[in-house]
């Protein structure tokens, strides 16, 4: 059964047509990649998938149940994380709070709860309490714990961002350019670290990506879109080659596809 | 010398009851001079007024520039219940039920706000509280059955220095819980991000109407306890003159501050008392310090930060953490 | 009834030109820095007392001057110190602030307004001044309405003054600095355009012509007190916010329709008192439904 099926999904912004008739289904365990030139509208899907922006045209269904209207919170609940482009870390706040707001809908409690200090208040918080340092302890972040977010390094920050994605449990996993701005050792850190994290969360992830490499090393297979269209889809190794996709890429004539293979997206 | 929380919780326990005895003996005995009770008491009501705006303003960092309104509500509902609803004679017992009905019917004001809140936000969003704020004094301007301009009169003094203390402890308590709550750790997250938030699974709406709600209810506390102190009130006294009063002393305070708050609403009342002297001119500190302040202390005294023993306490951490 | 409609669409035109004369200031000053202005309509009050001391002045020398030139010598006078007023706020309440969290300048600029209204209460006391009338010509009769010089006066004088604005914004250097720091502040000092300079000459511009709203507003209500920019502002204020605030000529559209509203509301209403309550409820329905104001331009999230 497929977890994510996406079908005819459009978007414009102001009269321009950021995704145009975009389908795409993916199965339970699977590691897609989503790649393209800038401005072609992959965040945008991941905005339209997490409920950012209001869908117009399509539909969205996950686990088999529709959730083109859901409100982002409710889709987070439901079992889709996802982490950002540029990180969007709570910065004031500490890392501990920055993870434990990952599992806000998970341990929920009243108000009334809260002000009175119920008993289930206690438990619910200790629990989240419990999940959260497993994760940070996971993420090599427990000595962070107290520290404001803003004031870890780049590096760190990215793991925090995937540990508050985590800890809520997610079926599915949204990852927005998770080696922007890696050099190259970095970058196979990250990709060891994507693929045990799928293993250990028994996950289903689909990547935006710039770093041909890091796609070739993780995606079964990728959809490439050049304006908001899809251009092509297939195993990463075939579409290095897809003449459509050099196109997008390198203009007309291609001429530069054979040195530049390496780093195409 | 380390204290365990058990310890702590029975410090802080008898310290409020302490606080409240004395607030019920003193001034009973005589042995308070009567001036000095009644600057306490506004400092209290300043106290609510300030912990209610700084919820929205400091921990949800949105802009509210219309508190005042909602005190007004408070006021007005507190006060027509003692003056037309409830006999005279028990007036006494039911005073706590009438200050909670007046929070509630500015909380229900408070919905006014609250629901705006979810489309719009920053400068927009300070503009409906400001609107709100003019709305609700130009209705008690023309409403004539409650006095119109003139005011509404009648009420018993019935505020005393007890139920300004509880009415703070209690204010502190609940937001205290709050803070320190899923409730308030997604609060907090609306104000660093809100759409990140609403990621994260934080119900970023539900969350907005709890805050508006409780920060309304609690001004409308003081809105009570304010009418049964003068036992006068007139629309004049909830203009945005007011709400401004309230702003000086969230950002004197420091916002996202518990601790900031009760200091900067005991400064600011007490600075006023001391500048009587200077008659008119008075009104020209408040403003000149709410200016020098965002230039040169923009965070306040206490901005972010908590007396320990107001924070989270050692068996969790958190917040009262930052530097 | 035509007829009264008529006087008071009239009216409302006069009204409605000190108005957009005041939502000026607001909206550019809006555009350009994303600032509330909270203080502009105690500028505006500055504005007519000065435009008051002047013109009394003037008229108390013993040269007896023809009132045409009590009037311009007033209203440069009146110009001139306030755009001054206007630049020094800005360079010492808001320039400070200009990288901290919007939040603190808004703060601010409340804190200026109280703080001028206050001070002119300290100095002058509360009694209210009259002022002075410059305009005695005699009334005309037109097509059965009471048209008066100094209605004309304020209608075209406030015309004149917001096409020059338009044509400034629209068409000379300064404008297009205007345009492009509300536009991207970040690039503009890179093509050699002086930040600071344009946004003091936005306060200068935007004061100086609240002076002149003060001044048109003294003459045709003749009474002034400290308090006077609170109520004035915020009407000013919502007719830049209902017009689109940041949109010049939203500013002049708003300033209109609040001069409908103020003095249409006691023909529909039982009294004038609910003005206030007809204008906040005009723009808190509008906040909700229509967040941009009439003429606004959409703001993007960007996620």
């Amino acid at each position: 059964m497929s977890l994510l099926e996406i079908n005819d999904l459009s978007h414009n912004f102001g009269g321009l047509r950021a995704v145009s008739d975009f389908s795409l289904e993916v199965r339970e365990g699977e590691l897609v990649g989503l790649i393209g030139p800038n401005g072609a509208g992959k965040t945008t899907i991941f905005n339209l998938i997490t409920g950012v922006f209001k869908v117009g045209q399509g539909q969205i269904k996950f686990q088999g149940e529709d959730i083109t209207r859901w409100r982002s919170h409710r889709i987070s609940s439901a079992g889709i994380a996802r982490t950002f482009q540029n990180i969007r870390l709570f910065k004031e706040l500490s890392v501990l709070d920055n993870v434990r707001l990952g599992a806000y809908a998970r341990h929920a409690y009243s108000l009334l709860d809260a002000v009175g200090r119920s008993r289930n208040f206690r438990q619910e918080e200790e629990r989240q309490r419990q999940r959260a340092d497993s994760l940070l302890a996971r993420f090599n972040l427990s000595r962070y714990a107290d520290t404001p977010a803003r004031n870890l390094p780049y590096g760190e920050q990215r793991r925090v961002e995937m540990a508050r994605a985590l800890i809520s449990g997610p079926r599915l996993l949204l990852l927005d350019e998770p080696a922007a701005g890696m050099n190259q050792s970095e970058a196979q850190e990250l990709i060891r670290l994507i693929l045990e994290i799928k293993e250990e969360f028994s996950l289903t992830v689909i990547l935006i990506e710039h770093q041909m490499r890091v796609v070739q090393n993780l995606c079964q297979w990728v959809k490439v879109l050049d304006f908001g269209e899809t251009i092509a889809s297939g195993p990463p190794q075939e579409m290095q080659s897809h003449p459509k996709v050099l196109e997008a890429y390198l203009g007309k004539d291609g001429a530069l596809a054979g040195e530049e293979s390496g780093n195409v997206a | 010398m380390a204290i365990s929380d058990k310890q702590k919780k029975l410090i802080i326990c008898l310290g409020a009851a302490l606080l409240l005895a004395l607030a019920w003996l003193l001034p009973g005995a005589g042995l308070l001079n009567p001036y000095l009770v009644q600057i306490l008491m506004y400092a209290g009501i300043n106290m609510i007024l300030t912990l209610s705006l700084n919820l929205v303003n400091g921990y949800m960092g949105e802009f509210s520039v219309g508190h005042a309104g909602f005190m007004g509500i408070g006021a007005y509902a507190a006060s027509i219940l003692t003056v037309w609803v409830l006999p005279r004679s028990w007036a006494l017992w039911t005073f706590p039920a009438v200050l909670v009905a007046g929070g509630l019917a500015a909380a229900v004001a408070g919905l006014v706000v609250a629901f705006p809140s979810f489309r719009t936000r920053g400068d927009y969003l300070a503009i409906v509280t400001l609107a709100f704020n003019m709305i609700v004094k130009s209705v008690l301007e023309n409403l004539e059955i409650l006095g119109g301009p003139r005011g509404f009169l009648g009420m018993p003094r019935l505020t005393n220095l007890f139920w300004v203390v509880a009415w703070v402890l209690i204010t502190v308590l609940v937001l205290r819980r709050l803070v320190y709550s899923n409730f308030g750790r997604g609060i907090t997250a609306i104000r660093e991000d809100e759409v990140a938030a609403n990621l994260t699974g934080v119900d970023t709406r539900r969350l907005k109407l709890y805050a508006f709600l409780i920060s309304a209810f609690f001004a409308g506390v003081a809105g009570g306890l304010f009418a049964h102190l003068l036992q006068f009130i007139n629309p004049r006294s909830f203009s945005i003159l007011k709400s401004t009063d309230m702003l000086v002393m969230v950002y004197l305070g420091g916002v996202s501050s518990l601790t900031g708050s009760l200091l900067g609403a005991a400064i600011f009342t007490l600075l006023m008392e001391i500048l009587r002297p200077l008659g008119l001119w008075r009104w020209v500190v408040g403003p000149l310090l709410l200016v020098l302040l965002m230039i040169f202390r923009p965070q306040g005294i206490m901005g972010f930060r908590e007396w320990k023993w107001l924070g989270q306490g050692p068996g969790v951490r958190g917040q009262d953490a930052m530097p | 009834m035509l007829q009264i409609l008529g006087q008071n669409v009239l009216n409302a035109l006069q009204l409605g030109s000190v108005y957009a004369l005041i939502a000026l200031g607001y909206t550019m000053v809006y555009g350009i820095l994303t600032l509330i202005n909270f203080a502009h309509g105690d500028i505006f009050m500055v504005g007519a007392y000065l435009s008051l001391a002047a013109a009394a002045f003037l008229l108390g020398l013993p040269l007896g001057l023809p009132l045409v030139v009590v009037f311009v010598g007033a209203m440069v006078f009146s110009m001139l110190l306030t755009a001054l007023l206007g630049v020094t706020i800005e360079r010492l309440a808001y320039r400070p602030l200009r990288q901290a969290p919007r939040v603190s300048a808004v703060i601010t600029a409340l804190g200026v307004g109280l703080f001028l209204e206050n001070f002119t209460l300290g100095l002058l006391g509360p009694e209210p001044r009259h002022f002075p009338s410059l305009i005695t010509m005699g009334v005309w009769e037109v097509a059965g309405l009471t048209i008066t010089p100094l209605q004309v006066l304020i209608i075209l004088g406030a015309a004149v003054l917001m096409v020059l604005l338009d044509l400034l914004v629209g068409h000379t250097l300064l404008g297009m600095a205007m345009r492009a720091i509300s536009y991207n502040r970040p690039i503009v000092p890179l093509m050699g355009v002086s930040v600071d300079r344009v946004i003091s000459l936005t306060f200068a511009i935007g004061s100086a012509i609240a002076a002149a709203g003060g001044l048109l507003y003294g003459l045709a209500y003749p009474v002034l007190d400290p308090y006077m920019g609170i109520r004035i502002g915020w009407w000013a204020f919502i007719a830049a916010v209902v017009g689109g605030i940041g949109n010049i000529r939203g500013a002049m559209l708003g300033g209109f329709i609040l001069g409908a509203v103020e003095i249409f509301t006691p023909m529909v209403l039982p009294s004038s008192t609910y003005r206030d309550f007809v204008a906040f409820s005009l723009l808190l329905l509008l906040l909700v439904f229509k967040p941009t104001g009439l003429l606004g331009r959409p703001v993007f999230e960007r996620v």
